[in-house]
């Protein structure tokens, strides 16, 4: 006996279909793009004002970064001693430093430097962490317990500490963008293989991982397509907010002498060059100082508001 | 629990064996020679560097130097300085001074930072939320010798209120100055960190019971939401003390302060092996005997965690 022709007896009152809640089965559409965390995230991303700002600023250093001499014309080493620590003048709004170079220009031509750093600090960062703790939460067992331990090690040693050692052992005309990027980054993976390490022993245990080892998938291949795809959303937060730490570091470390040689212009050189002459000529101390802590700023507004939208539970405490 | 503090100091050994290694490695394949370094613009005579270098072990293998360094640590001898100072006496008369320096900070970061956490998380999405909230950002995103110096120039050039370096004996009214650069790295991480751990507990049931048995929000803020709120955050602070160690380089560099950060700083620019290592090792030692610390901590904030394995 088929459905449609089933009718009820006397005293039998089934409702119309279009009444009962069966009816949101028929509503989804199957055409529907499915909603997964990404795209929540996206979504939840476009709404907001402060992730357009720090992308626009991104934008903004990324081309200054990349062509410097669309803003500037003036040559970040071309210095005259009769301008030191000259206020501003037409053409060179931001005044002197006190080897009476253009301080407008260096910081300009200095960006590159600080960008450049933030990003091969976080791919190498990203990757160790990858690795590493991807190995040890998936493989567990006595890999793990090796693999902690000496990330325990790595973690254990301050990581301003760990790259002024580093660094020294540099001679200052050795040291270079790649350098203090490697110095920086060697003892920064610790923190990313632990979040990584964490969420990847709790996705393991999903229903979802079970299901895929009972058809025989090999574990490499689960690793890859299952635990990988669901446990990447908290290092893609701790990434991000490790560009801003890179470009502090690097900013740090040539301020205090043992970072990038004067010939590379850094803005942390030119504020450490500056900082003797803080109560004389303050502004070529400032200038710089600002443009690192906008620059910091954007990626740690980027990191936090990706943060915000890949966890739900952020989502909801607001 | 005597067995956990067992347990967890017997997990430090290696971590501390593994720190030592590493970072007495790296310094003794730094190039340039110390022994020269010491003369300036003298020229030593071949008989003279010798017998410094034998003095110093410089002849000997580098498992054997980092063995002979391992050894005299565990009887208290950490080696001396270039300059022919015990490392040891340098630890005692610089230690306390950062010590106390940290110590100051870490009053006025724990002070401000939960108490204005607190504040922005009680009136979630209130004015004052955003603004705390927009304050921190700010902080995060300034680099500490941005603020010292920033600090040190409206505060101590232009007004006067503080001296701008730090005078003989490091009087604690000195220290006020630097220690406030000091918090300002870590008193938005707890602002934020405290806020949003108040959110979470306020939420609570056991929250919404004792307001509905009739007790006072005086009451109920300290009492309940408060001391199940700091669990995050005392974590934080153990953690943070360990790096405030190091973070003080830069800060008692700009200010003067005669503390190890500063000897540290020129330990390490004058290729002083021994020193640095033996600055390093006592940090990664109070690293981790302040982490311990803190777990057995939480032990006492939540009672729910029972170490009984």
């Amino acid at each position: 006996m088929s459905n449609s022709n089933y009718t009820p007896g006397p005293g039998h009152y089934v409702a119309p279909l279009e009444d009962t809640p069966l009816a949101a089965v028929d509503a989804v559409s199957v055409d529907e793009k499915p909603s997964n965390l990404w795209t929540d995230a996206w979504q939840d991303l476009r709404g907001r004002v402060s992730f357009w700002i720090s992308l626009a600023l991104i934008l903004l250093v990324a081309v200054v970064a990349i062509f410097p001499q669309l803003f500037t014309s003036v040559a970040p080493d071309a210095c005259d001693l009769d301008n030191s620590n000259g206020g501003s003048e037409p053409g060179h709004l931001l005044g002197f430093t006190m080897q009476g170079c253009d301080v407008y220009s260096r910081i300009i031509h200095g960006t590159s430097t600080s960008v450049s750093v933030g990003l091969i600090v976080t791919v190498l960062v990203f990757t160790l962490g990858l690795v590493f703790g991807a190995i040890s939460g998936f493989y567990g067992g006595w890999v793990d317990s090796v693999l902690s331990r000496a990330g325990d090690i790595f973690f254990s040693i301050p990581y301003i500490l760990a790259a002024i050692v580093i660094m020294s052992q540099f001679k200052a005309e050795d040291r270079n963008v790649w350098v203090i990027s490697l110095a920086i980054g060697l003892f920064a993976w610790p923190s990313t293989a632990r979040v990584l390490r964490a969420e990847i022993i709790r996705v393991k245990q999903a229903d979802f991982i079970t299901s895929a080892k009972s058809i025989g998938l090999s574990n490499f291949k689960i690793l890859i397509r299952h635990v990988l795809p669901n446990s990447i959303a908290p290092v893609i937060v701790i990434t991000t907010l490790s560009l801003a730490g890179a470009i502090v570091a690097e900013a740090t470390l040539s301020y205090l002498g043992v970072g990038l040689p004067t010939t590379i212009m850094s803005w942390g050189n030119d504020i450490g060059a500056a900082q003797d002459n803080l109560r004389n000529s303050p502004m070529t101390l400032i200038y710089p100082s600002i443009a690192l802590s906008v620059t910091v700023l954007a990626f740690i507004m980027l990191g936090e508001a990706v943060r915000d939208a890949l966890d739900p539970k952020a989502r909801a405490r607001r | 629990m005597a067995r956990y503090i067992f347990f967890r100091l017997l997990q430090a050994i290696p971590v501390l064996l593994g720190t030592t290694l590493l970072i007495y490695y790296m310094v003794f394949a730094m190039p340039g020679d110390p022994i020269l370094a010491l003369f300036g613009d003298k020229t030593p005579t071949a008989a003279q560097i010798e017998a410094l270098r034998e003095q110093y072990h410089l002849n000997e293998p580098f498992i054997m130097q980092y063995l002979r360094f391992l050894g005299g640590i565990f009887v208290g001898d950490l080696g001396t300085t270039y300059s022919g100072q015990p490392v040891i006496s340098v630890l005692q008369s610089t230690f306390p001074v950062t010590l106390r320096l940290a110590l100051l900070a870490l009053i006025i970061e724990t002070v401000f930072g939960i108490g204005l956490g607190l504040l922005s998380g009680l009136r979630k999405g209130g004015a004052s939320d955003n603004i705390i909230l927009a304050f921190s950002l700010l902080l995060i995103s300034l680099p500490i010798f941005v603020i010292a110096f920033v600090l040190q120039y409206l505060l101590s050039f232009q007004l006067g209120i503080f001296r701008a370096t730090v005078g003989e004996g490091a009087p604690w009214s000195d220290l006020m100055l630097p220690a406030i650069v000091l918090a300002t790295a870590s008193v938005a991480q707890i602002i934020r960190l405290a806020r949003t751990s108040v959110i979470e507990t306020a939420g609570q049931d056991f929250v919404r019971t004792a307001y509905g048995k009739g007790l006072s929000r005086g009451r109920v803020i300290p009492v309940h939401i408060l001391r199940n709120s700091l669990i995050p955050v005392v974590t934080y602070i153990g953690t943070d003390l360990g790096v405030m160690m190091v973070g003080a380089t830069v800060t008692e560099g700009i200010f003067n302060v005669p503390g190890v950060g500063r000897t540290l700083f020129q330990a390490i620019r004058q290729s002083e092996g021994p020193t640095v290592v033996s600055f390093v090792t006592v940090m990664v030692l109070l690293y981790l005997i302040l982490n311990l610390l803190i777990d057995l901590l939480y032990a006492v904030l939540d009672p729910r965690i029972r170490y009984v394995k």
